[in-house]
């Protein structure tokens, strides 16, 4: 099968799993017991509200129809309209999106950084208590998930010692003379570095939650490619050349040892942006994900399926680079 | 070589031992819940709202880890909060663990379009950011210890059909297997009694996994306001609670969080001790 071939087949499970998600998710809002309308309307409205209502958002309509007028709406790019907000719902959301992306990098970022130097020090150290003490270290960061270290988090340095700040995106004094929602990025670039400082103080202690489970499989991963490279001819040979052992480390091993990890890092890192719904909400971050759970107790169907549909759309998205990435950068798959 | 081994054996044990005491403790507290806690878990008291812990200055000794801001004492709480966290992870756990066992069996071993069918789900399911779909499924089905229940099996069963898929068709593929298929026996009957008893261990390692999975997600429906009702003493509502007034009494939040923490760490520890102690290797 040609490079070609598999991609486009790839494109194709990837349009039947979003088919899929947007399926379910409208289905599940509408069929489980408890009508829509019911959700949206506070307790004791009457008949007449409820109809008028119903036809507003089309939903007098059978399901299927609903179905098929809400999928030729997003093929054009209309994803309905929010019902709290009363804005249309890709804008607000894509409003949001920046956070989230923002904070879901950064805890990447963290993560490698964390998880590469936990590998690289316990492989350098290996054999001694140094190791033993990284390996329990691991085990724990890994069997305890985001939400938890969260906590720890917040009580660590939002009150026992607090030094970062614990709630929202931005200190609200700030005035934002920015023109995007990437505000982490666009401080850089207006070299605001006064803003950029307050939005790390308030970004810090979220993604490192969502690091640490993430950096401790990253180090596990990591340092386990290593221990099998440093056993490899070459390595030995460098060696004896007389290379000290960070260089034989770090210049000979790593290279080699890395790309597992890095495709692991891939498909994990779904798996933290999927973490960042509730850190958001833990942390009071105006993000994506903390704004999914406010469409979901003010029951905002039209939002609830946008946000969903975006999720589904980056994840998918990542695996899709990731794959494809991994085909592209190994050889056996090329051509195989 | 042999001392290194010693040694990781050792400390496993150690590891298992110290998580197995842990859940066994908790069980029972659970179980005994009205006869040890000091009070009731639901009764308030204004005049004794945010008591601190034993060892501060003011505590009182009838609340001996202190009370949160209605002056419900958090001892009795999480004592009974243990009491749903445990029957979460048993029966959340346990009906995950088979719907997804079985399903992950016969893609794996009957492969054909129930493979098809099944992988093409686990791939949907994986697109969907599973707190979200969590919290989805509990505003749709209500709050309440059967919703969240359900909202654990229809998320996670494809943890176990995932991973069991992939053993039983490295199973199905060996020649024991080929030799009962010879003998002329019934497909199910060996998908049962050949394939089922070699992938237990992995089916055990992910079921105690999967128990620590759904403590949290409990403690994260309680904590956005969606799990059983704002009443019952649940860890997560306790930590919920804890987080707003964190800053006038920490130790609402703390207890419950070591609970869980520590619940979370000991049925991962459990199920990695068990792993190695299937794993033919290192035994």
């Amino acid at each position: 099968m040609t490079l070609i071939r598999r991609i486009l087949l790839r494109l194709l499970t990837t349009a039947i799993t979003l088919f899929g998600v947007a399926v379910i998710v409208f289905f599940v809002i509408r069929v489980v017991p408890g009508n829509p309308v019911a959700m949206m309307l506070p307790p004791g409205a009457t008949d007449d509200d409820i109809a008028r209502l119903k036809a507003l958002y089309g939903l007098d309509k059978t399901i299927p129809e609903q179905f098929l007028i809400w999928l030729g709406g997003v093929l054009h790019g209309d994803f309905g309209t929010s019902i709290t907000t009363r804005q249309p719902v890709l804008s607000l959301v894509l409003s949001r999106l920046p956070a989230t992306i923002e904070l879901s990098i950064m805890a990447l970022v963290i993560a490698m950084i964390i998880g590469g130097a936990l590998a690289l020090t316990g492989t350098r150290k290996r054999g001694t208590k140094v190791e033993g003490t990284i390996d329990v270290t691991n085990g724990v960061a890994l069997s305890v998930p985001d939400f938890l270290w969260g906590l720890v988090l917040i009580l660590l340095f939002g009150v026992l010692w607090p030094i970062f700040h614990i709630s929202g995106r931005i200190s609200p004094s700030i005035d934002l003379p920015f023109s995007t929602n990437f505000y982490l990025f666009e401080s850089v670039l207006r070299l605001r570095f006064d803003i950029w400082a307050d939005l790390v103080s308030h970004m810090f202690m979220p993604s490192l939650a969502l690091a640490i489970p993430l950096a401790a499989i990253i180090a596990q991963l990591l340092k386990q490619s290593l221990k099998e490279t440093m056993h490899l001819d070459y390595v030995t040979l460098a060696r004896t050349k007389g290379y000290d052992e960070n260089h034989v480390i770090t210049r000979e091993a790593l290279p080699n040892a890395v790309l597992p990890t890095l495709t692991l890092i891939g498909v994990q890192f779904t798996f933290l942006i999927g973490g960042t719904v509730i850190i958001e909400r833990l942390f009071s971050y105006e993000g994506l994900g903390n704004m999914a759970i406010d469409a979901v107790i003010n029951r905002d169907l039209p939002l609830i399926q946008g946000i969903v549909i975006l999720f589904a759309l980056i994840f998918t998205a990542v695996n899709l680079v990731v794959d494809l990435t991994y085909a592209a950068l190994n050889p056996r798959l090329r051509n195989g | 070589m042999a001392d290194a081994r010693g040694l990781v054996k050792r400390r496993a044990g150690a590891r298992l031992w110290l998580s197995a005491g842990w859940l066994v403790l908790l069980v029972l507290v659970a179980l005994f819940a009205p006869l040890l806690a000091p009070q009731d878990p639901l009764m308030q008291d204004l005049f004794a709202a945010r008591l601190p812990p034993f060892w501060a200055s003011g505590a009182d000794p009838n609340f001996p880890l202190g009370t949160d801001s209605l002056g419900r004492d958090v001892l009795s709480r999480i004592m009974y909060g243990a009491r749903v966290a445990l029957s979460v992870a048993l029966i959340a756990g346990i009906l995950t663990c088979v719907i997804g066992s079985v399903l992950g069996l016969i893609a794996g071993y009957f492969r054909g379009w129930p493979d098809v069918v099944i992988s093409r789900l686990v791939d949907i399911w994986m697109a969907f950011p599973p707190v979200l779909f969590s919290i989805l499924l509990i505003a749709v089905m209500g709050t309440g210890l059967g919703s969240i229940i359900i909202a654990v099996v229809v998320i996670d069963w494809t943890r176990f059909a995932r991973v069991i898929r992939a053993e039983a068709m490295s199973q199905g593929a060996m020649d024991y297997v080929a030799s009962a298929q010879v003998s002329g026996r019934k497909r199910f009957s060996i998908m049962l009694t050949e394939i089922l008893p070699n992938v237990m261990p992995t089916i055990v390692v992910l079921l105690t996994l999967e128990m620590g999975i759904a403590v949290i997600v409990e403690a994260i429906l309680s904590f956005v306001n969606l799990s059983i009702s704002t009443d019952d003493p649940t860890w997560g509502s306790m930590i919920a609670e804890g987080r707003l007034s964190i800053h006038q009494a920490w130790w609402v939040l703390v207890f419950p969080l070591i609970a869980l923490f520590l619940t979370v760490l000991s049925l991962s520890q459990l199920g990695e001790g068990l792993k190695d102690r299937f794993d033919p290797v290192l035994r």
